[in-house]
């Protein structure tokens, strides 16, 4: 129930405005439930941090000598399920998305305060089943959990993470519906919405993906669960059921799952390239419904999945197309971030760095999504090390690389404290050398026709083998790095004033860290997104000759 | 046209260069597109830089013109690779009808194979240079995927129904084989050879082989051991249909409708034979699911189609078989107008 | 509307600008989350499209053991439910607190009359061994012999039968659970004409989850209500 309406004394934040552990573990402020899930998602890229680090030991040589084969498969198992559900859905909305939006749209909190508590614990909820999974032995289907082996065969833990996934789904589903309701209903007067900025879009888009999608594998894992203790048959084709019915439905959600993980990190860019380029985005509009044109198109292009696993030639074809379609959007965000670097005044910082390294990634990450989706190709491509080094760019290389831009941007606004900017530099270069080095090498072993989810491999597949693993370390320090500096900051860090980048959008206008309420009153919004000067001096370029620019337009 | 294409496995098939080809046009289009868009970014970075801690970028107002240009190009290209991996797909997924036939049954962790002539081995397969091969491929257990690397070819094999892919090696040589989809504890044990062999070689191998005698053969065995025979009258007469002619002719059903007998419905009838039951014929088989394993149904199949092909000279020809194979991989039942032996050897080797 | 806490009500949540804004967000809310039920029960409706399809018959055999005359009962005690769930909108609306309590325990009467009606079928159920679950299913007379229709495939119906229906009449459970709050709130006056958001919404719940049944009906059981036996 409503609060008393306190006058917050200036010097009082959301951090500093009641003590103990309870007033953590009760809290309604969707910017003390964002830091619940820092805390949580934190974990979980550690636990799942050091699967992979098992993972890319054992594959140092071509025997499996390191752990054995049911291990490994636990191992890649649990690297999956907990990287994708655990990690990557919920890392930028639940933790930058939960802090930001309210903040961004101008109100006091989001819509249900409540249900967003409650989605944290029904995370973490979640989250224990499969730690515990994890703790009895771990699962060995694969993160994707293709029938019959997940029904019939596998010898792991099945139902405890089925379980797990199946929770957490829900977290995300109040998330994405807290989100809606609040862009909706709650934005501040004359914030218009070709006034949001455009983190919000994307995670407007992002919300859609997650209402819509997670009731689809929520009850698709519900009927693998069911299937495996009852066994009648619905995947099962000697009692008349079809395997890749499952294969349909598990991608229907877990291909846009895909976009709930990209889709805010390009919100991230967007917000990081405007503000440290200091410049309005070019192209606003066409950025923002990308990403519903992505969120939308996502929906249909499941099927890719299945390019090998006999469904009709005719049905390929069509997912083929509409997966080239969903490309373009992307495409079209490329070219507006790159564009509104044009008369800017770019900053070097941090946050810009992983921007950067962004933009790499996910050219090289999207690129190679037109070769998998290249139908006769993908016969030769699908399930090798090719599919692992796209997927990772697009999800390690742009999802992280965005959760960390973004991190780093808005930490002094969340802790009140500046990280200190040399070491972050540092580390941003170590992430994206350790990146590169970790995963180039699996675009050459893919199409050389490595399989993934090998625990031993011929010979030849050796030496980039190594060179990944090498990188895999160089990476893992990568990431060491910004935790170490990070809470360093927390208490030597100096203090953060209220807007450190020059930046623009209503959360550089309250004080860092901000108060319970965000705003001593609600704000009036009377200015563009990225408004860094009033609009009358736009210089428009659309009537541009053919040496204007030259990189951009004159590609191909 | 053979582009040699770095980090790539041997080409020893028709699809190979065809697919590198794809391949190698797919990474310079990434460099080109890549390289000129980082181009331009540290070009800005470097030309716009802050100069001043206060100083704010110039507004820049959008660009229809642009934004067109940079939907509609990629567009196009994208619509280019399409139609090129599209053409791709078709080749490799539509198997021609005149090829050599293998069996091959997946099963954790290894490979089955028997060919036409009655060689079986297991991990290996060996086959002649220059020839179309039509693998016809079904598993024991959970689904498997059957990729040769060098061959640029690979499909699922899913419980339940048939795989059909095919593939003409062009080149004598031993290549890797592998079991592309995860499927469970050995998983990556599940890998062999294929040997391409030259024509005459390949002979003497299968003349090395044993004396089991072909599949179709041995399935004329089972069809006795199982007492098939004792409804299955030549003569029509029996209380099962008679079967002779039945592979790749129209079946119409009890309830009207009609169906192409082709390899997917053979199983379907023999394991689920309550399913769709021949016009006229009341449901009274028995299943045989449990009582025989994949490898004995395939060889079921193949008595049941050769029973076609020594007996008439083709029956209905069916046309679009498509519908009838669940996984759409149209499986043209090669019936009719086998032209030579030589190509497609006939089921009924002495 | 800045300085809107100055007329505060007491039902505004602090994070709220005024009522309307409140109400607004609610009745969204509730709309986007039954959207996200639609999905829910959609991967069921897609599994029981495709083998409706594929097994027709072995579906209509199995759904001929169904008792339809039950269920019929269960389709009208539902929605007469909705509408006694309008009128308590109706009455919530007017200020009409008696009308409004009867109404809402009324609602509550017929949900759980379908409920009580519901776990008659499960047991004939049970006690029939149609419930496809190992070492217990049995699609055979009481004296071994065996029923039409392949067995393998009717189990698959009544499993989608049992999925489908059980989490039908989970949300049944969690609806009748939601009107008890609803009912216990309009007891200590908390609703008033211009504060009855809570009812709308908790309306709109009731209503969708009468409507999935609309649906489960006809595919479950009208399906095979034309064969005769026993």
């Amino acid at each position: 129930m409503s609060t008393e309406a306190e006058v917050l004394a200036p010097r009082v934040n959301y951090l500093n405005v009641a003590y103990g552990v309870k007033s953590w573990l009760l809290t309604k402020d969707h910017k003390r439930i964002a830091i619940l899930y820092l805390l949580t998602v934190t974990l979980f890229f550690f636990v799942g941090g050091i699967f992979a680090a098992g993972v890319r030991l054992e594959l140092l040589t071509p025997k499996g000598d390191l752990l054995q084969s049911d291990t490994y498969n636990r191992f890649f198992t649990m690297h999956g399920i907990v990287m994708v559900f655990f990690f990557l859905i919920p890392s930028i909305p639940a933790v930058l998305g939960n802090f930001l939006i309210p903040i961004m749209v101008g109100a006091k909190d989001l819509a249900f305060p409540r249900i967003n508590l409650l989605s944290w614990y029904i995370y973490v909820l979640g989250g224990l089943f499969t730690i515990l999974a994890i703790v009895l032995g771990g699962v060995d289907t694969g993160w994707t959990f293709y029938a019959p082996l997940s029904t019939n065969y596998a010898n792991g833990n099945v139902l405890l993470a089925g379980i797990g996934v199946f929770i957490t789904g829900f977290s995300s589903i109040l998330t994405g519906l807290n989100f809606i309701v609040t862009v909706h209903t709650m934005r501040a007067p004359g914030m218009t919405w070709f006034r949001l900025p455009l983190f919000v879009w994307s995670h407007y888009a992002t919300s859609l993906v997650m209402i819509l999608g997670t009731p689809v594998i929520a009850i698709t894992v519900l009927l693998m669960a069911l299937e495996r203790i009852a066994h009648v048959g619905i995947f099962d084709p000697a009692l008349g059921g079809d395997p890749v019915l499952f294969q349909h439905l598990f991608w229907f959600y877990s291909h846009p799952a895909v976009y709930i993980m990209i889709l805010p990190a390009m919100g991230v860019i967007s917000e990081l390239i405007a503000n440290m380029a200091r410049k309005n985005i070019f192209g606003y509009k066409f950025v923002a419904f990308s990403s519903i044109a992505i969120a939308v198109f996502g929906f249909l292009v499941w099927g890719h999945h299945l390019f090998t696993s006999t469904q009709s030639i005719y049905a390929g074809m069509v997912f083929s197309i509409l997966s080239y379609a969903v490309a373009i959007p992307s495409a079209i965000k490329v070219f507006n971030w790159t564009a509104t670097l044009y008369r800017g005044s770019i900053s070097y910082d941090t946050p810009m760095l992983y921007a950067f390294g962004f933009i790499g990634f996910f050219i090289i990450g999207g690129m190679t999504g037109l070769f998998l989706a290249a139908l006769g190709l993908d016969i030769h491509m699908h399930d090798t090390y090719f599919v692992v080094a796209h997927f990772h760019y697009i999800m390690v290389g742009g999802a992280v690389m965005g959760y960390l831009g973004g991190m780093h941007f808005w930490w002094p606004k969340i802790t009140g404290r500046m990280y200190p900017e040399g070491w972050a530099r540092f580390g941003a270069l170590v992430v994206f050398v350790g990146f590169n080095l970790t995963f180039f090498p699996q675009f050459l072993l893919g199409y050389m026709g490595m399989p993934r989810r090998y625990h031993a491999y011929p010979d030849h597949f050796q030496v980039l083998n190594v060179m990944s693993t090498a990188g895999a370390s160089v990476l893992g320090v990568g990431y060491l790095i910004p935790m170490i500096y990070l809470i360093w900051s927390l208490k030597y860090g100096p203090k953060a004033p209220a807007n450190p980048w020059g930046a623009v959008g209503l959360e550089w206008t309250t004080p860092s860290p901000p108060p319970t309420e965000n705003f001593p009153e609600t704000p009036v919004v009377t200015w563009d997104a990225y408004e860094f000067r009033p609009i009358e001096e736009a210089e428009v370029i659309g009537a541009l000759g053919p040496g204007d620019e030259p990189d951009i337009s004159g590609r191909h | 046209m053979q582009i040699p294409v770095p980090f790539s496995p041997d080409q020893a098939s028709t699809f190979a260069s065809d697919t590198d080809n794809l391949y190698a046009f797919l990474w310079t289009l990434t460099i080109i597109f890549g390289l000129g868009l980082v181009i331009a970014i540290f070009f800005f970075a470097v030309k716009y830089r802050r100069r001043s801690p206060n100083e704010v970028g110039h507004p820049v107002a959008g660009a229809i013109g642009l934004e067109l240009t940079w939907t509609i190009i990629p567009f196009l290209i994208f619509m280019g690779i399409f139609a090129w991996g599209t053409e791709l797909y078709f080749k490799i997924y539509r198997t021609p009808s005149a090829a050599k036939e293998v069996y091959v049954v997946g099963k954790q962790w290894m490979w089955k194979i028997q060919h036409t002539e009655g060689q079986r081995e297991i991990d290996e397969l060996h086959v002649p240079v220059g020839t179309r091969i039509k693998l016809i491929m079904t598993t024991e257990d959970v689904i498997h995927s059957f990729y040769i690397p060098a061959f640029r070819m690979k499909l699922d094999v899913v419980p339940g129904r048939y795989s059909t892919v095919w593939f003409e090696p062009t080149q004598v040589g031993k290549y890797e084989l592998f079991c592309a989809e995860y499927c469970g504890t050995s998983h990556s044990g599940m890998i062999g050879s294929v040997y391409v062999m030259e024509p005459a070689e390949y002979q003497a191998w299968l003349a090395g082989g044993t004396g089991e005698g072909s599949p179709a053969q041995q399935g004329e065995k089972l069809f006795q051991q199982l007492a098939c025979n004792s409804c299955h009258l030549a003569n029509g007469q029996g209380r099962g249909p008679r079967l002779q002619g039945v592979f790749g002719s129209t079946v119409e059903l009890g309830d009207g409708s009609k169906i192409v007998a082709n390899e997917d419905y053979v199983r379907e009838s023999i394991l689920n034979p309550r399913a769709k039951v021949v016009a006229g014929f009341q449901p009274i088989m028995p299943t045989f699911q449990g009582l025989v394993s994949e490898e004995q149904v395939l060889q079921l199949v193949a008595y049941v189609r050769s029973l076609t092909q020594e007996g008439q000279a083709g029956g209905t020809t069916p046309s679009g078989s498509t519908s009838t194979s669940p996984g759409g991989n149209p499986t043209p039942p090669n019936n009719q107008s086998k032209p030579n032996a030589g190509q497609a050897p006939a089921r009924q080797r002495p | 509307m800045a300085d809107s806490h100055v007329t505060t009500h007491y039902g505004l949540a602090h994070h709220f600008d005024n009522m309307e804004q409140q109400k607004e967000a609610g009745s969204l809310g509730m709309w986007t989350f039954l959207i996200t039920e639609i999905m829910f029960f959609g991967g069921m409706f897609l599994a029981y499209i495709l083998y409706r399809g594929k097994y027709g018959n072995d579906f209509a055999i199995a759904s001929s053991h169904l008792d339809w005359k039950l269920g019929g009962i269960n389709t009208m005690v539902l929605i007469v439910s909705s509408l006694t769930m309008a009128m308590a909108v109706y009455f919530s609306q007017k200020g009409n607190k008696k009308w409004l309590l009867t109404c809402i325990a009324l609602t509550m009467m017929f949900g759980a009359t379908f409920l009580v009606i519901k776990g008659f079928e499960y047991h004939d159920k049970y006690v029939t061994h149609h419930i496809p679950l190992r070492d217990f299913w049995s699609w055979t007379e009481p004296n071994g012999e065996a029923l039409p229709g392949d067995s393998g495939h009717v189990q698959m119906f009544y499993w989608l039968y049992f999925a489908m229906t059980g989490v039908h009449a989970l949300h049944m459970v969690v609806g009748l659970g939601i009107m008890s709050v609803i009912f216990w709130m309009a007891m200590r006056d908390r609703f008033t004409p211009t504060y009855h958001s809570p009812v709308e919404i908790s309306g709109l719940y009731w209503h969708f989850v009468d409507i999935v049944w609309i649906f489960l009906f006809p595919l479950l059981y009208l399906l095979g209500a034309h064969l005769t036996h026993h």
